[in-house]
Formats: structure tokens, sequence, C-alpha cells
């Protein structure tokens, strides 16, 4: 009649059933969109972008390990966060930063950028970029420099600059057998566009056949990790499209007045790390509204601050500040587009809200 | 653009169906040694016991009289002998009063309680006494006082009688089974709803995911045009009142308010069918249509009667004993039981068991909310679970329910379904209007 012994009753929290769905999962498929950059940026740059990548997602790893030990609390490594912040540091950073910067940009970039505010989820700014931004603070002439892509030797000799001993002045220029000295530094075609009004062409800005940072010069394999995530339901796709339509919308308009002096929409979008921080940057969701209305209204003050940055500041490049604009205004975009409730008036929730 | 093709409301979740009952037609449940009638298995007030331990009752018999509007009678779900008046565990965990009956095992348990009546001569005071006599709830799971529901007598004319026949939870088909085999009784239902509520015409939703209930309602419809079936979106949670109002009227109740406020109410389609069956019959609701599924060898939908203990109910229906979770209702919004002691009850539209690995097991972990906004778009009522959970976890409770609207949330759980982050939402936010009634007490 009855069973032979008393089952073991689990008592749960209704809903009983659950999607698919966890920030493990995410993250691991964010670091899977994220990978074929990493090889584009080891295969376009070399050993120097290879050690790159590495050693700044180790000294992520490091710090977050470090400070979960200094506050008694369980390891995060798992959920995967750590790695993704430090992937996408390197990607942002030129093949040949030395490594030692590397560590401190990834240090920063979990301790102040992420640690500080309590760990996953408490941010208020990109962690990736707070480390960038640092290290653009403290090391101007080491990250303004560039590396064209494909030398010879990239697989067997690191960029000298790589290299550099902490607090000392990199090698004055790089030098490996065979390659001409004037061949290695270069300039992105941002700048070469701002300072130079040289434009490149939009086949090697889209395929990534340019200089720039490790892993912003491929458009299409950043596009591709985007659609990736996208249709699997990880990354919001409205911010991305905001960020590329309010760019593109803002630099058309000065192209229009003047194709002379500004460039092509096109190359605005395809250009620096635009591409890269809209579809991987941007859509950090800690640091974007969580409101539909709100994802649009980030995008747009991303786009159109970067364009600004871009045309009218004293640096080439503008989509690492526009984002932290656009996560420091995050609470304010959310604060005035929560969505109607149902069975309330608009009138009746903005003088509740 | 979907919504313009297929009728639904914005938002909302597409967990998978699990309906592995829907083939099985409705069978009658034998009678368990011992049947626990609850005397509050609905909202409002207990009802009042009329019999005494060691008396006879025979199957049908009021058992417990109504204790004022808002509350309904018991009657005897089989003939025997009562042996306990006393509390008894309920499915929330506490323990109420009940009536413990042994049916007499050698009785027919024939029906003989119970007498037809002309129903086309009650006038509408008259309908809504005569459906408090039938002892009818809502048997969607809410547990209202159908009666009550349908006493609108001071409220605004009502115009459209909402049938919900939505059934959006997983797992359940005791509703689809009773719109395919139950027809005419509900069809009677109906119409002596309409009557009671004064309303002109009915609207059948039904998800589309049941065209064979909408195929069985269509072929018994009158050509009057006073009841009419509308496939609805298969969508959780679709079954949802205001939703469902929302979904086939374009109205929406206001916030707090009723949805007789905006001229409709809204009745389960297994009540009205109930209804249809007991009132011209002068009978009370001993039995209900229950959906038993999840891990057993004998999943169906068995019309049970009330007070069948759990422990009896699964063990009929193949239940072998797994440690697990076992589910009154539905496992969106289903409570999970601590005992098998507790009895089905009018409001229990489905009894699961989850046993298996793949619901027990699987990532658990509980990380912090990353702010992925997919809350947001499943809550159907457009509410902002992420930051509600985030206050929540503050014990900003005041503030939830003062600028983040949550005393509207109902519970649906869509937006903890959705969480990656595994955030216990739906707990937080009853945690935090239990609060907030405590403090304002």
């Amino acid at each position: 009649m009855t069973p032979p012994h008393e089952p073991l009753l689990e008592l749960r929290s209704p809903p009983h059933l659950h999607a698919p769905m966890s920030v493990e999962r995410i993250m691991r498929n964010v670091i899977y969109a994220l990978l074929p950059l990493c090889a584009f940026g080891v295969y376009a740059f070399g050993l120097s972008a290879a050690a790159l990548i590495a050693v700044v997602t180790l000294s992520c790893l490091g710090t977050e390990q470090l400070f979960n030990h200094l506050a008694g609390r369980a390891g995060s490594l798992r959920d995967g966060s750590a790695a993704i912040t430090g992937i996408l540091l390197a990607l942002t950073l030129p093949p040949g930063f030395p490594l030692w910067m590397g560590v401190v940009a990834g240090c920063i970039a979990i301790a102040l950028g992420k640690m500080l505010f309590g760990g996953l989820g408490g941010n208020v700014f990109n962690p990736a970029l707070v480390g960038r931004a640092f290290v653009q603070a403290a090391f101007p002439a080491a990250i303004s420099g560039a590396t064209p892509p494909f030398l010879d030797g990239r697989f067997t000799h690191f960029l000298p600059s790589s290299l550099a001993l902490p607090l000392m002045s990199p090698a004055a220029q790089p030098l490996w057998a065979g390659a001409p000295v004037d061949a290695v530094s270069g300039a992105t075609p941002l700048a070469a566009s701002k300072f130079a009004h040289v434009i490149t062409a939009q086949a090697d800005l889209f395929l990534g056949a340019t200089a720039g940072a490790v892993g912003e010069t491929s458009a299409l394999l950043i596009l591709a990790g985007g659609v990736y995530l996208a249709a699997r339901r990880m990354l919001d796709w409205r911010i991305p499209l905001a960020v590329l339509l309010s760019a593109a919308l803002l630099a058309g308009v000065f192209n229009f007045v003047d194709a002379a002096r500004y460039p092509t929409p096109l190359f605005m979008l395809l250009s620096g790390g635009l591409m890269l921080g809209a579809v991987f940057m941007a859509t950090d969701p800690v640091g974007s509204p969580v409101t539909p209305l709100g994802m649009w209204i980030f995008g747009a003050l991303v786009g159109s601050v970067t364009i600004i940055i871009r045309l009218f500041g004293a640096l080439p490049e503008g989509v690492m500040y526009a984002i932290l604009l656009g996560n420091a205004a995050t609470p304010l975009i959310e604060a005035v587009t929560q969505p109607r409730v149902y069975g309330t008036a608009r009138a009746a929730r903005r003088k509740s809200g | 653009m979907l919504r313009l093709l297929r009728r639904t409301f914005a938002h909302g979740i597409h967990p998978p169906g699990h309906k592995h009952t829907a083939e099985r037609a409705i069978r009658r449940f034998p009678f368990a040694p011992r049947l626990i009638v609850p005397l509050s298995q609905h909202i409002g007030q207990p009802a009042v016991s009329l019999v005494h331990v060691g008396q006879e009752v025979v199957r049908g018999e009021p058992i417990a009289a109504a204790s004022g509007f808002l509350s309904v009678p018991m009657h005897a779900p089989a003939t025997g002998v009562v042996t306990v008046l006393e509390p008894v565990p309920d499915a929330r965990g506490g323990k109420g009063a009940a009536i413990v009956i042994a049916p007499y095992p050698g009785d027919d348990q024939r029906l003989r309680y119970g007498a037809p009546r002309d129903v086309a001569v009650l006038t509408r005071d008259e309908l809504i006494a005569a459906i408090q006599d039938t002892g009818l709830v809502g048997l969607g799971g809410a547990g209202f006082p159908t009666h009550a529901k349908l006493d609108v007598r001071d409220d605004q004319p009502i115009d459209t009688l909402v049938v919900n026949g939505c059934e959006c939870e997983p797992y359940l088909t005791n509703d689809e089974r009773v719109m395919v085999e139950w027809v005419d009784d509900l069809l009677l239902g109906i119409d002596l709803a309409l009557r009671a509520c004064g309303a002109q015409r009915a609207v059948i939703g039904v998800e589309d995911n049941k065209p064979r209930a909408i195929a069985a309602l269509r072929a018994h419809l009158r050509l009057d045009g006073r009841v009419t079936v509308e496939p609805v979106a298969t969508k959780y949670p679709q079954g949802a009142a205001n939703l469902l109002i929302k979904t086939l009227l374009d109205r929406e109740v206001p916030s707090h308010g009723r949805s007789s406020q905006v001229g409709v109410v809204v009745q389960n389609i297994a009540t009205l069918a109930e209804l249809g069956q007991l009132l011209p019959q002068q009978r009370g609701l001993i039995e209900r249509v229950v959906t038993v599924s999840g891990d057993l060898t004998r999943p169906g939908n068995y019309l049970v009667p009330l007070g069948t203990p759990l422990r009896y109910l699964l063990d009929q229906a193949g239940y072998t004993g797994a440690d697990g979770e076992i589910i009154l209702g539905g496992p969106m919004m289903g409570t999970s039981v601590a005992t098998l002691d507790v009895p089905v009850t009018k409001a229990v539209s489905g009894v699961l068991a989850l046993t298996a690995d793949w619901h027990l097991a699987g990532d658990t972990q509980v990380y912090p909310c990353i702010q992925c906004g997919k809350c947001l778009a499943a809550c159907p009522l457009h509410l902002n679970p992420s930051r509600l959970g985030l206050l929540a976890a503050k014990r900003e409770y005041r503030i939830m329910a003062e600028r983040y609207h949550l005393d509207d949330c109902f519970e649906c759980g869509a937006c903890a379904y959705v969480c990656p982050a595994r955030i216990p939402l739906v707990q937080y936010c009853r945690i935090a209007k239990q609060m907030n009634r405590e403090v304002t007490a």
C-alpha cells in the first residue's frame, strides 16, 4: 500500500521549473565569442599579442582570487567574469604594450573596477575599461604605440617593447632580423585619419588588416561574435545597434556637412575600438540599463559621445570614455525609463516614481 | 509583430509544456480509506462543522456550513462515518481544522443526495444563493468563492464574462479534458454565470495548443453569438485573469482594482462546468478533476473525491516513493508539500511528482544580479524584478512597494524562471509583502 520508506520530500519556492540559462553559461559563451578575436590578434600580431592576452588575463584572475582570499569569500573565478575582463582588456591594448604594464592594467581593472564595488554585479563601470583608462593615463606613450599587422618574424620574436622592464623606458626601436625598422611602428587608421588625413581601405578595416589594438581590428569577427551571442539570447542586441546607429548617424551628418574634413560613417564604424566596444563592452549588463528604452538611450549616448570625442577631442579614439560615461549615466537613465506597469497610468507612475 | 497574428499580451515566457496527460480521458478515482475535508479550502471565512465524531454521513450531504457571505459549505465526499474532528496538516506546512471521514468499504457510494430543480425560475439573488450552496470556489487554484465573484450587483455593470480555458501551467491538462468531455455542463454553467453576473456575452479564451478543446467547444456553441471561443497564443502566464482580459478585450484592470471595474468577471472553465453539473441537481462539490503527472507510472486526469490524501492518490497513480518534490498545482505557481498526509482540496488542479534527476539536479548556485534584463522582458505586468530583487536583498521593502509596484506582483514566477543568476525573486517578493503587512498591521 504505502511505499516501503517515507520519501524525502524537498521543499522549494516556486517556480519549480527553470530555464536552462545560468550566469556561468552566459559567461562561458562570451568567452567562446571572444576566442576568435584572440586567435586573429595572435595571427596578426604574433607572440607579443599571445603573451599580452595571457598575462593580462592571469593578472585579472590572480587579483580576483587575492581579493576573495582577503575578504574570506568563496572563489568566484568559476563564474568566468574575471576571465572575460582579462581577455577584453588585453584586446583593447596595443600588441606591443609592455607586459608588466599589462599586469598593472589587469590588477587595476579587477581591484578598482570590480572588487572594491563588491565583485560581480556590483561594479558601476566596466572593469576592463577602468583598467584601460588607468593605463591610458599612466602610460600614454606606451598605449598609443601602434604595430602594423602581419610582420615577418612575429611568431618567433617578441616586439621589443613587450619585454620592457618595469618602470624603465622601452627599447628605443624594435629590432629583429630582417624587419625593417620603420615597418614596426605605424599608426592606427584613426590616428592616420585624424592627424595625417590618410584613410585606410574599408576592406582592410572590415577584415582587420590594419594596425590597432590586439582585438579591435577585425570588424567581421567582432560582429560574428555578437551575432552568436545575440542569437543565443546572451546579449541584448539593442545596445550595439543603438551605439552603431547613433555613431553612424552623427558621423553621417558631419560627413555630409564637410566630407573633406570628416570621414565617412562607414570608416567611423569600422575603425578603432567602436565595434569591439559596441558589441562586447557597452553590452556588459552590469553597467548598462536594464530597461528596454534605457538600453536605446544608453547606446545612443555611447555612440554619439564616441563620435564627438573622435572628431573634436584631443584623442584619436573615444569609445572607452564614451562607455565609461554611459556607465556613469546608467542609474539616471534607469530612473527615467521605468516601464509602465499594467493597470497603472503613466502620469501616476511619474508621480510615484 | 507576432501579437498581431496571435492574440496575446506583451512579455511572458515559453516554458516546456510537459502536457503528457492531454490524451488521457477523465477517469473516476477510487475512494481512499480516509478522506480529509479541511474547513478552509477557500479564500474567506472557514466553514463551520455540522457533524460530530461517530456521525454517519451520506455522500453529497452538507457537513459544514458557510459562515458568512465570503464562505462556502462543505459536502461529504463519501458515505461513511466521521472519525476525527481535529486540525490536520495543510499544504502550507501548518495545520487547519478538518473533518475526517472513513468511507464504508462495502457501500456502493451512489449519490443519494440532491434533487433536480428548474433553474429558469430562479431570480438573480436566488441564483447567487444557490451557487453558494454548491460550495464552489475557483477551481483554477485561487479558491475564491464563485458566488461572491459573480455577485457584482453593487459594482458597475458587467458586459462580459471571460471564461478562462488557458491552462498555461506546464503539466496540467485537467481543464483541457473538461473542455473536451464536459462541454454541455460547461455551456450550461456559462449560462448560469451570465445570468448571475448580468453580463451580455461570454468569451472563452483557450490557448492554441489545445485544438481539440477549441473544436469541441465550437461544435457545441449556439449560433446566437452570445458565447464565443477565442484561441489565444500559448504563453505563460496567459491564464492569469488580468492578462486574459488584456488579451481578449484590450482592457487593463486598474492596479489594486477588480476586474468588475472594467466590466468583466473571469471564471475558470472547470468551475463553470461543475456549476452546470451541480446547480440544476442541487448538489455540492464533492470531487474534482485533478491532473496527476510527473514521474509516475499511471499519470492521468482523475475525478478525485475531495479529501483524498496525497499518499493514497500518488500510490494509486504509480508513484515509486522516490525522493524529490511533490507539488500541489502547477510547477510555476504550485506549492511543494512537506508531507503526503495533506488532502486534495477544492483548489488543487494538479498533483505533480517531480523526482527525476533533471529536475532535482541542475545548477542551483545563486549569483549576484548581473542586470541582464531578462526578468523585465519576462514580467507580464512590466514590473522591474531586477530592481525588486536588489532592493529585497537590502531589505528595502518599503521602497519596493512605494516605487516599484511590489503589490501588483501576483507571483507568476516568470522572472525567477528566466533569471540566469537563480535569484529567488518570487520568494523575495513574498517576504517583502509579508514584512510590509506586518509593519502596517
